[in-house]
């Protein structure tokens, strides 16, 4: 090649210069290929490794003792493995979280969707996605050593670890990615249906309550939905303010560990690899898993059946 | 609304008419109670999460000081700092960012740019929405199970950089192909008459226009890392580390070390997490301020973040 002339196909290809880029296109191609691909081995391996792990102990311990017993305590000289304490805890925080993060939740993405200037707006999104960036640990914190002992004072019975407050300070801890999903749901609603339902006379919460929200109803669903798995599946809040001693309790004032929470209790010990403790985390991982995941398909499922409509 | 279909003539035109001033008022009042109920609503969750944010930063910000961030944690709270817990943030963190950025960049090219539309484009699809969802302590497990134990990679900085990387590989995915999506075709389509091959079109001309956005999805993705504390508990990090993992420079040939790739660790959630449980207020005190440090980073990496997102946003509007 001379520095002058700029060079002909044939000398490209003479040189080998050609080839290497097509080398290199390979390459490059095969790598994004595998890079993509990675998903698909890491979901693969989650499920194995639970399944793998907590083999051993659904072979000594049968199905229905797991689902179904009420008493959770595995390190017991007569250990007893109802997983129902654990899961009773979890859903109850969850749902709290959600009795926070529904009516809240919805508000705030009617407003910052319908009623909010583009210049609220501007600032309140990117507010909330600092938020969400708020260290789960430092939540944890907030639940232990100040919203518990602020409502102490006002609820009557209320012990230093409940789950009242994690589950309030969970609700608060997803409602920023609650109310940016449902709101991106209600912005998606054609304007058309705005603009023809103003034109029958509607007035704005009418144009809200009528029209966006039955329009937006699928993508909202799966706003809760996914908000819902985040709670389940929400681990140090509850490691620090719930407790992490097993109580089958309908009473929010009392603590009570949860799945998480009882992951986190037995890594912090030590585990010897490959004893029934150590497989018990991964059994209770597995529900966990199987929970997130079913409320993460009907969200995913939901919100595509939302994209389709519009 | 009923009123408005029963305009008749006469005296019932006049009531009508009545009927329907009388709904548009309710309808306005009830606007107007719905748009101060929004704001309302606003200002109770954002007044609550303020104190919060407030009240820590009033208990932690007096605690922090040179001593603070330069002592290892010790038994006595006045003399415990976050040395060993920030270093060790730091460094897993730079495994994370060098694996899941190229990794995740790589993945949502292929996915905007190469998949073909099919069963195997929608399986990875799906898999990546499904792994965005997956709790933080499952990776956690799955790291147990794969790295620690059946690896036999120990509890080092490099396994927890490994499961870091994995929990915000969909985060960057995702920005990449929301990135690469919105830049023109033309650009593409330009550098492939010019007789671009594909690989030389994403290097030269995708990615360096997609970058900004790629910076904003890696920044949020390791924000949301630095604060990720149940992944790193289930793997086993201690929480009493008074050393420090060997530095990565050294001034000896070759002047780069691994060593600290396989070195025990700790973090700064979890150096919170540890003072938290502790019963001792003075303890507390350490926890908010070692809070204070945590919220102080990933805020303001999301604020670089967010900052980056706005000056793409009005460069692309000139």
């Amino acid at each position: 090649m001379t520095n002058s002339a700029i060079p002909t196909g044939s000398e490209l290809i003479k040189s080998g210069f050609v080839k290497r880029r097509r080398m290199i296109a390979g390459i490059m191609r095969v790598f994004l290929f595998l890079s993509a691909a990675l998903s698909i081995f890491v979901t693969t391996a989650i499920v194995y490794i639970l399944l793998r792990d907590s083999w051993p102990f659904f072979m000594q311990i049968p199905l229905t003792d797991f689902l179904f017993g009420t008493m959770w305590t595995p390190v017991f000289a007569d250990p007893q493995f109802g997983v129902l304490p654990l899961l009773l805890a979890t859903l109850q925080t969850a749902g709290l979280a959600m009795l926070i993060a529904i009516p809240f939740g919805l508000t705030m993405a009617i407003y910052l969707s319908e009623y909010a200037k583009p210049a609220v707006r501007e600032v309140i999104k990117p507010a909330l996605e600092m938020l969400e960036a708020v260290p789960t640990v430092v939540y944890g914190y907030f639940a232990l050593l100040v919203m518990t002992p602020f409502l102490q004072q006002f609820v009557p019975g209320l012990k230093g670890i409940n789950l009242l407050v994690p589950g309030i300070i969970l609700g608060i801890m997803i409602l920023p990615y609650v109310v940016s999903v449902s709101e991106d749901a209600m912005r998606a609603v054609p304007n058309g249906l705005r603009e023809g339902a103003y034109a029958l006379g509607m007035a704005k919460w009418q144009v809200a309550v009528k029209v966006v929200i039955p329009g937006a109803f699928s993508g909202i669903t799966a706003a809760f939905i996914l908000g819902m798995s985040r709670a389940v599946g929400e681990t140090m809040v509850l490691a620090i303010a719930a407790g992490q001693n097993p109580n089958l309790t309908w009473d929010p004032r009392e603590g009570a560990a949860t799945i998480t929470a009882y992951i986190v209790q037995m890594s912090l010990g030590d585990v010897a690899h490959g004893s029934l403790a150590y497989q018990t985390i991964f059994a209770v991982g597995l529900l966990l898993f199987l929970i997130t995941l079913f409320f993460n398909v009907v969200g995913f499922y939901l919100r595509r059946k939302f994209r389709e409509v519009y | 609304m009923s009123v408005t279909t029963q305009g008749s003539l006469g005296n019932a035109a006049v009531k009508t008419d009545q009927a329907a001033y009388a709904a548009i008022a309710r309808a306005k009042r009830r606007d107007i109670i719905f748009s101060v109920g929004g704001l309302v609503v606003m200002a109770i969750a954002m007044t609550l999460l303020l104190t919060l944010i407030g009240d820590l930063v009033v208990r932690g910000l007096g605690r922090i000081d040179y001593d603070f961030l330069t002592n290892f944690p010790s038994r006595k709270a006045e003399r415990a700092g976050i040395l060993s817990a920030w270093v060790g943030s730091l460094l897993v963190m730079l495994v994370t960012a060098l694996l899941a950025i190229p990794i995740g960049v790589a993945a949502g090219l292929y996915l905007e740019e190469y998949a073909r539309k099919g069963w195997l484009a929608n399986l990875i699809e799906i898999n990546v929405a499904n792994l965005a969802g997956v709790p933080s302590i499952i990776y956690g497990l799955l790291a147990v199970g794969m790295f620690v134990y059946g690896m036999n990679l120990g509890k080092t900085v490099l396994v927890a950089g490994m499961t870091l990387a994995l929990l915000i590989l969909p985060i960057v995915i995702v920005s990449t192909r929301e990135a690469v999506r919105a830049i023109p075709k033309i650009i593409k389509e330009g550098a492939y008459g010019l007789g671009a091959d594909q690989w030389q079109v994403m290097w030269n001309y995708i990615l360096p226009a997609a970058r900004p956005g790629i910076l904003t999805g890696a920044i949020v993705g390791l924000s949301r890392a630095i604060g990720e504390t149940a992944p790193i508990i289930t793997i086993g990090a201690l929480t009493f580390i008074a050393f420090l993992p060997p530095a990565p420079i050294t001034g000896e040939f070759p002047f780069i070390n691994f060593d600290w790739l396989n070195a025990p660790f700790t973090v700064l959630p979890i150096q919170m997490f540890n003072w938290v449980s502790r019963p001792q207020a003075d303890f507390h005190t350490n926890a908010a301020a070692t809070g204070v440090v945590l919220m102080a980073l990933t805020l303001s990496l999301n604020g670089v973040a967010i900052w980056i997102r706005y000056r793409l946003r009005k460069g692309s509007r000139n």
